[in-house]
């Protein structure tokens, strides 16, 4: 009898030892005992495919394809993305537009969406004031300027659109994290910046003036 | 002939008895405590092709998980990041890091980087992280302190039960949607704190998850 208790220990001991505790960091792929319908042959998104070529089930959009601009900003007219002012930041002559697209009005909670969306986006490299000094400047990206220069103050609403849309020299696009109307939204609240940096004590509401110690 | 069995023989029944039940007992236990997505689950910690670190980019360097998961407020799926999204510094910073290799080699070519999935709910099971996160249920309560982790691991079960375990008491987990992606986020005032001001985000935004089978098996 005390072999039979001896061997069942020795069974618990190894068993514990190989299969380890609850929570422990491991690499296998956890077991599916039961794979009833766990994996049904749909296609989910950012999978892979066995089908295509490219073994994607996100399927890239063909050459030629025309965008379909709808949004909830705009319901009927966008169709096709074809506002120029809205979807590429351009005035009827083809230059970058000066002031924000129809439909849009600038007020306290587009900037709060504005400032969102530059928290997450932009600030990680040109800081939370627009003055190029995000984290990433400690890691050696030195490349990013301040927004608080003559050029970027007086140059179209429109081109900043642009350089979030496209890209400019080292700064990547931002197109495919922000919407159109988040876009300008940034624009809206890079502009509040500018103006705070420039700001004077005639501009400081009557109201808040003693908090600041002004007369 | 009475000399055959042993006296001692006469236990035996008995003690045979015992040790299958304190087998039965240890399987059982065995059973309980591994055949559980609580076990077969939370650790999970795959190595991904590029060594990438939460603990560095959202934890040190601070940046908002949507930075990179960036449908994750819009969407049910909540997208790993395109190789685009690595570039954006990766173009200036460490940019002949060996390890950065297949991102490098990802931006150029279009093709993406193999990641491997590490969370997976079965395809019977309807999840969607929108309405989660606009409801002000924070990443932390579902994939972890995922901003201290140098590799990610699966940290909760996810299964049914535990899905469950909220839907029934919600207001022990919702918070204000602005701080969803605040991790070390705590309720200041401690456990009783925020059941007091989960029952009123609950009261006011009309919270009802949903408990009947059709709700996630859909
Ligand atoms: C990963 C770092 C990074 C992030 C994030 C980033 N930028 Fe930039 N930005 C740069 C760098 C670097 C430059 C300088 C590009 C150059 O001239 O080569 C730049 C330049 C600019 C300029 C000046 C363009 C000009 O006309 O000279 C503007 C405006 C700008 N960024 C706006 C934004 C906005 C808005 C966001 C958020 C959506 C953003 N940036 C996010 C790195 C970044
Ligand atoms: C710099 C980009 C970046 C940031 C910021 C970031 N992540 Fe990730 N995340 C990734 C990448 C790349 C992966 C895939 C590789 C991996 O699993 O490590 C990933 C994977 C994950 C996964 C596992 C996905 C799966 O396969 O199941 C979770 C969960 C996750 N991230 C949550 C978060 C949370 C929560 C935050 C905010 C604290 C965050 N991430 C911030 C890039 C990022
Ligand atoms: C906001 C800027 C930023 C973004 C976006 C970013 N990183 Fe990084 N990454 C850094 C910084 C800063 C370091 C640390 C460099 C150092 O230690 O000097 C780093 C370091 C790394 C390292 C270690 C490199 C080495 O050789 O030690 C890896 C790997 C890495 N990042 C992968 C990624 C991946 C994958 C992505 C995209 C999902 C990504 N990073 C996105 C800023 C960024
Ligand atoms: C209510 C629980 C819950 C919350 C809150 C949550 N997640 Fe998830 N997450 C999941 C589940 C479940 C999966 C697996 C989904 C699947 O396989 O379809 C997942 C998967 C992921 C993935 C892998 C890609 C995917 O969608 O399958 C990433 C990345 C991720 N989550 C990031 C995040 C981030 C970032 C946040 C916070 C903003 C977050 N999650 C909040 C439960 C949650
Ligand atoms: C930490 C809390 C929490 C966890 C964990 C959680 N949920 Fe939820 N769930 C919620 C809340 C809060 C809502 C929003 C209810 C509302 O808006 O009325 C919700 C809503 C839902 C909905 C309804 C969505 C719709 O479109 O109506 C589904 C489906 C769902 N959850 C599935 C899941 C699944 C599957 C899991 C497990 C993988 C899970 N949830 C885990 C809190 C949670
Ligand atoms: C909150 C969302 C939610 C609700 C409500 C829900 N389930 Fe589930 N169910 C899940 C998830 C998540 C899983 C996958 C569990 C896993 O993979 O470990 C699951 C798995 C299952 C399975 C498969 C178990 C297996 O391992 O094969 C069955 C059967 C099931 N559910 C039945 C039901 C029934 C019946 C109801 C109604 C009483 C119900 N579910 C309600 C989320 C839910």
């Amino acid at each position: 009898m005390r072999y039979a208790y001896l061997t069942l220990l020795f069974v618990v001991v190894s068993a514990v030892s190989v299969l380890g505790f609850r929570g422990s960091l491991s690499q296998r792929t956890p077991l599916e005992i039961f794979p009833d319908m766990d994996r049904q042959p749909k296609y989910k998104p950012q999978a892979e495919s066995a089908f295509f070529a490219d073994r994607r089930t996100d399927r890239p959009t063909p050459v030629g394809v025309v965008p379909f601009g709808r949004t909830a900003l705009a319901p009927e007219a966008k169709f096709l993305a074809e506002d120029d002012h809205l979807y590429r930041g351009l005035a009827a002559n083809g230059t970058p537009a000066r002031g924000y697209p129809a439909g849009i009005t600038v007020d306290a909670q587009f900037l709060e969406r504005g400032q969102l969306k530059y928290t997450i986006y932009c600030a990680p490299c040109h800081g939370a004031v627009g003055d190029g000094n995000g984290i990433t400047k400690q890691y050696g990206m030195g490349a990013t300027p301040t927004y608080h220069d003559d050029r970027l103050r007086g140059t179209p609403e429109g081109d900043l659109y642009h350089t979030i849309t496209a890209g400019k020299g080292n700064m990547l696009s931002y197109a495919d994290k922000l919407e159109p109307a988040d876009r300008w939204a940034v624009v809206a609240y890079v502009r509040a910046l500018q103006r705070a940096q420039t700001g004077t004590p005639a501009d400081v509401v009557p109201a808040h003036k003693s908090e600041l110690g002004l007369k | 002939m009475s000399n055959l069995f042993p006296k001692s023989a006469n236990k035996l029944p008995l003690q045979i008895l015992i040790f299958i039940g304190l087998t039965t007992g240890i399987v059982l236990a065995g059973v309980t405590y591994y055949a559980t997505p609580k076990y077969s689950r939370v650790g999970y910690a795959p190595t991904q092709p590029v060594p990438f670190s939460h603990a560095l980019h959202a934890g040190q360097l601070g940046l908002d998980c949507r930075y990179c998961h960036s449908n994750v407020e819009k969407s049910g799926h909540s997208n790993v990041p395109t190789a685009q999204t690595c570039m954006n510094c990766h173009n200036q910073i460490k940019t002949d890091s060996p390890l950065l290799a297949p991102v490098r080699e990802s931006y150029a070519s279009g093709n993406p980087v193999p990641w491997s999935k590490i969370h997976q709910a079965p395809d019977y099971v309807y999840f969607n992280h929108s309405v989660h996160v606009a409801r002000g249920v924070s990443c932390v309560s579902c994939h972890g302190q995922i901003n201290e982790m140098e590799v990610v691991h699966h940290a909760k079960p996810l299964s049914m039960g535990w899905c469950l375990e909220c839907h029934r008491e919600p207001e022990k987990f919702v918070r204000d949607p602005k701080l969803v992606t605040n991790l070390d986020w705590k309720h200041p005032g401690g456990d009783a704190g925020q059941l007091e001001q989960g029952k009123k985000f609950v009261h006011d935004w009309n919270i009802q998850p949903p408990q009947s089978c059709s709700g996630c098996h859909r």
